[in-house]
């Protein structure tokens, strides 16, 4: 039982972790800000108004001992949500565990490390997929022998839940995705090690509403997975075959709107996980029920926890045997699912497997979700308190001075900055040059493993931005598939085909085609909302620049500016538009651009009505779930800039 | 900000003031009437009588079919051109989606460049409602750009009409092609496909399979008659290889050529295509038919626009 915490810096993240383990949390998930996840230090351009924001920020092996300052690293289970940079956080890790004198063979924990649901979903990749699986192998290869209690990898079908993925494709890319990774790593292995290797890849998986599916879903998978072991990869030890996997509940159903009632979905998902003992999750995390008004205090935290210590010690949900043992309605839908995901997994294989693949994925997870997106504006699929049963009582839980939501002071940026600037300047710069040097040359050769020059480096002092820039020097920079171009055009209905006739008027009118520019600022990878208001758009008839994650203000005004676009629509779901925001409108006001902004994402009341004092026409949130009406709007607000009549008609 | 007068604005790109290209590319693709003659006296200030001469950049057109790797190749080509010391502006054309009208512009997101640097201007256009070919606003923006810029690429996708439009408004061409694909030399076999100026092999790191490619295209060249037609291979991921050579190779073709009789001969095309667009066959036949109008385009002065052609096809034809 955990929950996925840590922000700020390493020295309140290290105190909330104590109070949790204190509260009866038997072990640690750490979350670490975006510059962390992405390979930049805090003083990066791109660092931005991201310090801190989502999670802990990591720089070098000071930060790190920090961080675990009095938890004993060799009775502790540690999650770390990091990906690309994921080889460097584990050094620093066994860096502070080795300076504290605890064996590396005690070290128990996962780095989640799974990089093609970071090209397909949550956007914190670094280096373009070749390279990103060879880090992934090696960490691998590295640690069955040095760390062996550690899972290297966490393969995620959570997150494609999270990007719209049906729960067919939640298997199907995940299970494909962990191919990938054994297939790689069978390369860097010795054939009796590999069963090993097999038996430490564990997953990390999403549980929706619709619970009695996600309960089939989960012991469909576990089927696959073992058949998967034995059929392509000849293992034979059942403890190697066991499915093992942990389980944080979906977050996409959370709604803004009647947001308490987010408590009860977040408890119905956690009975997917626990009911039956033959698909029960080894670990479970739950978000809590304000994440789609910003981020969760610690109350809000100790509410999700005390969900799990309910259904633990209140219940009797752990006295039995499976419940589903011979239920044939169960046994047919785990049947329907299993051949649904043995299909799909065929289509990526004809690909080429998960790597080249991605492309392919992307697109139709772009799909999936719009589908969603498009049942729900209609109606066809309910969502209490949003699309009906909308009128409500005001909610006390957000009568408080917070809003109901935890708030990051930005003075956390400026210490970072200034903390990072001042290790760089008292550590012994000749070591760090020279471990760097050695990284760079083991990365060159790709029979080398990156770990061992890379713990090099922790130990000398290096940062996590000069880690991350010695690969990208190396390896080369990377945009992953946005999915958008390829996703087929939305099906016809008639409010879509009403707007297509105003925006053709207003194009008329203006001369040239309405031209928006979707936008995301800053290092937040979550794209869902920006693909889905761009292949909107562009099946609304509007011309649509859309450049992916990533973007820095000066990129978005320059590419404003030389496109000619009526209006920008930047999306942030990271906490980080008090900075972002106002450094894109002033970037814009610089260039000269005198165009209309939107944003969209997940942003608080207060700050939605600041961020319009600024300069902003008009801020959308979670709430305002009809993408049709938002872009009905936006054609409004280009035809009244320009003098023309929007026709309403 | 009130939009500037045409008429300044041209005066600006002549003058090499890269910073009214955004503006102008606006107005450029301003379909209004009132629009259309704005977009006259704008390019009435970068025609060859206003420059007294041809425009001083190099018009390269980037084709070939999807996935063979143009995007990545020129973010690399534009790094080289910069290395160099060129200005460059990139026009990206795109498909747009039939039934909509709109589209998805990204190939934009795969051109690396660094937003302080304004000797880099890239813009992306839907090709429109003209399939495959380049619409008048591309062909247009190209010639005002060429003013200003040192290099103008018009990116384009597939082959076809984009490409013979490609060819009639470039000085160089350079068709792409990705090593295993035997799409292009079919096409160039068969005399589906024009000759390009150059050809580029993509993906050189794929080493057997695209030196194969590059032996291949070669000697169908040769037996094309084409042998000096160059065939450079190119790898645009790091560690890039052969970008340079292209580069080299694509300013030799220019040294070769003859450059004013080639950008005549676009010019002419252009007010023909412009012509038949706007006014139908039907105008065409009023004028004798395509080869009678080719004729009386070629007995006109060099120094005249595209505008300036249109409208005397158009008053030949009885229609001003």
């Amino acid at each position: 039982m955990r929950t996925y915490a840590g922000h700020s810096n390493a020295r309140e993240s290290n105190a909330l972790y104590r109070k949790n383990l204190e509260k009866g949390q038997t072990g640690l998930s750490i979350a670490f800000d975006l510059p962390t996840q992405t390979g930049y230090d805090p003083d990066h351009e791109l660092a931005r108004g991201e310090v801190g924001k989502v999670g802990v920020s990591i720089a070098h092996k000071g930060d790190m001992h920090t961080l675990l300052d009095g938890i004993p690293l060799g009775e502790m289970n540690t999650s770390m949500t990091i990906n690309a940079t994921a080889a460097w956080l584990l050094a620093l890790y066994m860096t502070v565990a080795e300076e504290n004198g605890v064996d590396r063979k005690l070290l128990q924990g996962t780095t989640q490390n799974d990089i093609i649901k970071e090209f397909l979903s949550r956007g914190t990749y670094a280096f373009p997929p070749g390279p990103s699986m060879r880090l992934i192998a090696d960490m691998i290869a590295f640690t069955v022998d040095e760390v062996p209690k550690w899972n290297p990898i966490n393969i995620c079908s959570y997150h494609l839940q999270e990007a719209g993925a049906t729960p067919v494709q939640e298997i199907a890319y995940s299970l494909s995705t962990a191919q990938a990774v054994l297939d790689a790593a069978r390369e860097r292995v010795d054939e009796a090690t590999f069963p090993r290797v097999f038996g430490r890849i564990s997953f990390f998986v999403n549980a929706g509403i619709r619970f009695i599916e996600e309960h089939a879903k989960l012991r469909a998978m576990s089927a696959l997975w073992r058949e998967i072991g034995r059929e392509r990869y000849g293992v034979t030890d059942e403890r190697h075959l066991r499915f093992r996997y942990g389980v944080q509940v979906n977050s996409l159903g959370l709604t803004e709107s009647q947001p308490e009632n987010n408590v009860i979905r977040i408890v119905l998902e956690a009975l997917a996980v626990t009911l039956g003992r033959d698909a029960r999750a080894r670990a479970i995390q739950l978000p809590a029920w304000n994440e789609a008004l910003g981020l969760p205090r610690p109350w809000d935290q100790q509410w999700s926890l005390r969900i799990q210590q309910i259904l633990a010690y209140e219940t009797d949900l752990l006295e039995y045997p499976d419940i589903f043992e011979g239920s044939k309605v169960v046994e047919a839908l785990v049947e329907e699912l299993i051949e649904g995901a043995r299909r799909e997994m065929a289509v990526v294989e004809e690909h080429g497997g998960a790597v080249e693949a991605v492309g392919y994925m992307k697109t139709q997870l772009v799909e999936s979700h719009r589908a969603r997106v498009q049942r729900i504006e209609r109606g066809e699929l309910k969502v209490v308190g949003q699309n009906v049963f909308t009128s409500t009582e005001p909610s006390p839980l957000q009568q408080g001075d917070d809003g109901g939501i935890l708030t990051v002071d930005p003075e956390v940026e400026r210490e970072q900055v200034e903390a990072v600037r001042r290790w760089r300047s008292e550590r012994d710069q000749a070591a760090v040059d020279a471990a760097l040097a050695r990284l760079a040359e083991a990365a060159r050769d790709e029979s080398r493993n990156i770990m061992g020059p890379t713990l090099e480096a922790a130990r000398a002092g290096a940062t996590t931005g000069e880690w991350a820039a010695v690969l990208r020097e190396v390896f080369g920079e990377y945009r992953a598939p946005t999915g958008v171009a390829d996703a087929a055009a939305s099906p016809d209905d008639d409010s879509l085909e009403q707007l297509r006739e105003r925006v053709d008027r207003v194009s008329e009118a203006l001369g040239r085609r309405i031209k928006i520019l979707v936008g995301k600022p800053g290092l937040d990878g979550h794209s869902n909302g920006a693909e889905q208001i761009a292949v909107r758009a562009r099946d609304a008839g509007m011309d649509v620049v859309y450049e992916g994650i990533r973007l820095t203000p000066a990129r978005i005004a320059t590419t404003a500016v030389q496109e000619g676009v009526h209006v920008v629509g930047l999306s942030i779901l990271s906490g980080s538009h008090r900075e972002l925001i106002p450094a894109v409108l002033e970037a814009l006001r610089g260039a000269g651009a005198d165009v209309p902004v939107v944003v969209g994402g997940i942003i608080p009341a207060a700050d939605a009505e600041q961020l319009r004092e600024q300069g902003v026409a008009r801020v959308y949130t979670p709430k305002d779930f009809e993408i049709t009406r938002i872009m009905g709007d936006i054609v409004d607000l280009v035809a009244e800039r320009h003098g023309v009549a929007a026709g309403a008609a | 900000m009130p939009p500037e007068g045409a008429a300044t604005l041209g005066r600006r790109l002549r003058e090499r003031d890269r910073s009214a290209a955004p503006q102008a590319l606006n107005l450029i693709e301003d379909r209004t009437p009132a629009g259309r003659e704005r977009t006259r006296e704008l390019l009435a200030e970068v025609s060859p009588a206003a420059l007294g001469g041809e425009a001083p950049g190099h018009l390269v057109g980037l084709t070939g079919p999807p996935g063979a790797g143009k995007s990545t190749l020129l973010s690399a080509l534009v790094a080289e051109w910069r290395s160099r010391g060129r200005t460059v502006a990139v026009l990206a054309v795109d498909p747009s989606s039939k039934r909509s009208g709109g589209s998805l512009l990204g190939d934009r997101a795969r051109i690396a460049h660094d937003p302080a640097d304004d000797g880099v201007l890239i813009r992306s256009t839907a090709a429109g409602t003209r399939l495959g070919g380049l619409a008048a606003p591309t062909r247009e923006a190209a010639a005002a750009l060429a003013a200003a810029f040192d290099m103008v690429v018009v990116e384009t996708v597939g082959v076809g009409q984009s490409e013979t439009d490609v060819e009639e408004l470039c000085d160089t061409v350079a068709v792409v092609v990705q090593p295993g694909s035997g799409d292009t030399l079919q096409f160039l076999k068969a005399g589906i496909m024009e000759v390009p100026d150059v050809l580029v092999v993509t993906k050189a790191d794929l080493g057997e399979v695209a030196l194969r490619a590059r032996r291949d295209l070669a000697s169908a060249l040769r037996s094309l008659g084409r042998r000096d037609t160059p065939v450079v291979a190119v790898s645009s991921l790091p560690p890039t290889s052969g970008i340079d050579a292209l580069a080299d190779a694509i300013d030799a073709h220019r040294e070769r050529i003859d450059l004013p009789a080639r950008r005549l001969r676009s010019r002419r095309l252009s007010a023909l295509a412009d012509f038949t667009v706007e006014h139908g066959e039907s105008a065409l036949r009023a004028l004798g038919g395509r080869r009678a109008a080719e004729r009386l385009l070629a007995e006109q002065d060099p120094a005249l626009g595209v505008p300036e052609l249109t409208a005397l096809l158009a008053a030949r034809a009885g229609l001003r």
